[in-house]
């Protein structure tokens, strides 16, 4: 499964049209790397190219593009301290929390997930991007200053080793 | 490796793409390069494997499914069996290895939540070991992008 999208995940729930879904499958592998990409893809599906950059649009401004863009393998690129902070904050802030720390330029990825006591009593997730671990170390210390006292606990992961990435990016 | 001109295309394209006629050209004329040199060196940089991706990225929850992260505990001489285990099910996109007590972290693509479920289920009973499923509450931000 290289592909970047499952076809049958775009289910009816997403309120996308066959329209929408054939760009989809027909892009989820990239762009054509072409002079007129969106004439190529236009082609490929019997529309015209004003239809497929109007529907890339609208799925833009609805959020189901994220963005449209070059993904760097960081770390290829010298990003190898790539470590998941994980923090305890009340749970009555964590929204204005999250945003805070989602906003800090070295972080990726910001989410919300469960407790599961006793075992796991971090429900704020931070993805943090460094050369190494030890730079990575200063920017959780950047993360702690910021929370203050609402932290009550925190821990960082590194990745030791890749078990399985198939091309779906999550 | 990749040069300074490497690292502007990658800067750039990082940040968006335009919804143009000839995009390829309109980026390259901000970097003062010819179409077909911005060509080459993209085509270049995917096959190299620097770029992951070049095009849409979808968010891939907004099109329907289910998705989960999953933690587990795994004793150090069970690892490779327990790997062995959760890579086989067809719905496990990642699973990584990670520096802790929690040493396997994987996330589950489903069409459904029951799903999702179902499986983590099952892979406690092959494996005896608990899972612990952390599917996303809130997302507060995605989309870093590092200056390379």
């Amino acid at each position: 499964m290289d592909v970047a999208v499952e076809y049958k995940l775009l289910s009816d729930e997403a309120g996308l049209d066959e329209i929408e879904r054939k760009i989809i499958y027909a892009t989820q592998a990239g762009l054509p790397l072409v002079a007129r990409p969106y004439d190529a893809i236009a082609e490929q599906l019997g529309i015209s190219m004003q239809e497929v950059v109007s529907r890339l649009r609208r799925m833009l401004q609805r959020g189901i593009i994220r963005r449209i863009a070059a993904v760097p393998n960081h770390y290829a690129l010298g990003y190898k301290g790539n470590g998941m902070t994980v923090w305890d904050v009340p749970d009555d802030k964590i929204t204005e929390l999250g945003q805070q720390v989602g906003e800090l330029d070295f972080v990726s990825h910001c989410y919300h997930r469960p407790r599961i006591m006793p075992d796991w009593p971090y429900n704020l997730f931070a993805m943090v991007h460094a050369h190494n671990r030890e730079e990575a170390m200063v920017l959780v210390t950047k993360i702690a200053a910021l929370l203050g006292e609402n932290e009550s606990g925190h821990d960082v992961l590194f990745s030791q080793r890749i078990l399985k990435k198939t091309g779906m990016r999550l | 490796m990749i040069d300074k001109l490497d690292r502007e295309i990658i800067n750039i394209l990082q940040a968006g793409f335009p919804l143009t006629e000839t995009p390829y050209a309109d980026v390259a004329a901000q970097l003062n390069i010819d179409e077909e040199e911005l060509l080459k060196r993209l085509a270049r940089l995917l096959e190299d494997r620097i770029l992951t991706r070049f095009g849409p990225m979808y968010d891939v929850q907004k099109l329907g499914g289910a998705f989960s992260l999953v933690a587990i505990q795994v004793p150090e001489n069970k690892f490779d069996k327990v790997a062995d285990v959760v890579n086989s099910y067809p719905e496990v996109a990642h699973n990584y290895q990670r520096d802790h007590d929690f040493n396997m972290w994987y996330v589950l693509a489903t069409e459904t939540p029951q799903q999702i479920d179902k499986i983590n289920h099952d892979i406690e009973k092959r494996i005896g070991l608990k899972v612990f499923n952390m599917p996303r509450l809130e997302e507060y931000f995605v989309g870093l992008q590092l200056q390379i």
